[in-house]
């Protein structure tokens, strides 16, 4: 098992770069090349949501990302940003189930971001978003 | 990577926006911009060119969807062009194929387009 870590400054033009570094790291670890263009765009869901979150809340503070290879492909995405919740839960935004997930809830935004978590939701083999002490981390894997 | 974002009207007053690169986080503010534009120079007849997008994440739908908002306003409509399979795959994941309609060309567009005329 070995693991590749990743920190960059919140900047939408690094959202990029880590979209590319993901992608090369797991093409290395063996995940099928089916299944790289989910990677790529579930990776890049997940570091856009955090840098969006960094630069309300705290831009000075990097986003940081762990990919693991084992018997699956595993990439962590933490952000920096405290659940809002009073006990621990998520922000309201966050959950796909969430009263602003419907046709015409899409229809009204311009940009909601449960949007990015219900694609991480269609595209991850398997998906686990959790509040930390520190703030959300998502967790997401794929098959090698 | 740049996103080239293109326009031009057709005779019969479909503005077709043509758009090539990658639509993330730091660039969908350019698509963004184009389509605020369009709608503020009075053209509420938009068909989006997706065939030489080479990515597209939610920030990029969420500007899509702003879009189709603001020409709705207007009695307007903003349809799309793509045949590429992953791009429309984050469309179904996200059910926007039912919000948004979608060609395989623009000539097919613009038939289905005079046809409902």
């Amino acid at each position: 098992m070995a693991t590749v870590e990743l920190s960059f400054s919140a900047l939408p033009a690094h959202v990029r770069t880590a979209r590319l570094i993901v992608t090369a790291v797991a093409r290395r670890s063996g995940v099928p090349e089916t299944l790289l263009d989910e990677v790529r765009l579930a990776v890049g869901e997940a570091c856009s949501r955090a840098v969006e979150a960094h630069l309300r809340c705290c831009p000075d503070e990097p986003v940081r990302l762990e990919m693991t290879d084992g018997r699956r492909f595993e990439v962590v995405v933490n952000d920096a940003v405290p659940s809002e919740g009073p006990d621990g839960t998520l922000p309201a935004e966050s959950s796909p189930g969430s009263p602003a997930w419907d046709g015409l809830g899409l229809a009204l935004g311009d940009g909601p971001d449960s949007l990015g978590l219900a694609v991480i939701a269609g595209l991850a083999d398997h998906l686990v978003v959790s509040p930390t002490p520190k703030g959300v981390q998502i967790r997401m894997s794929w098959p090698v | 990577m740049d996103l080239k974002v293109n326009d031009y009207t057709t005779d019969d007053g479909l503005t077709v926006i043509n758009v090539e690169g990658e639509i993330d986080v730091y660039t969908a503010p350019k698509l963004r911009e184009k389509l605020i534009d369009l709608v503020n120079k009075g053209k509420f007849h938009l068909l989006v060119d997706m065939e030489k997008v080479e990515f597209l994440d939610s920030t990029g739908l969420g500007v899509l969807v702003g879009g189709l908002k603001r020409v709705r306003a207007h009695d307007g409509s903003l349809e799309l062009v793509c045949t590429q399979e992953r791009i429309l795959k984050i469309f179904r994941i996200t059910g926007l194929t039912k919000v948004f309609g979608i060609h395989d060309t623009i000539d097919e567009a613009r038939e289905k387009r005079k046809s409902q005329k």
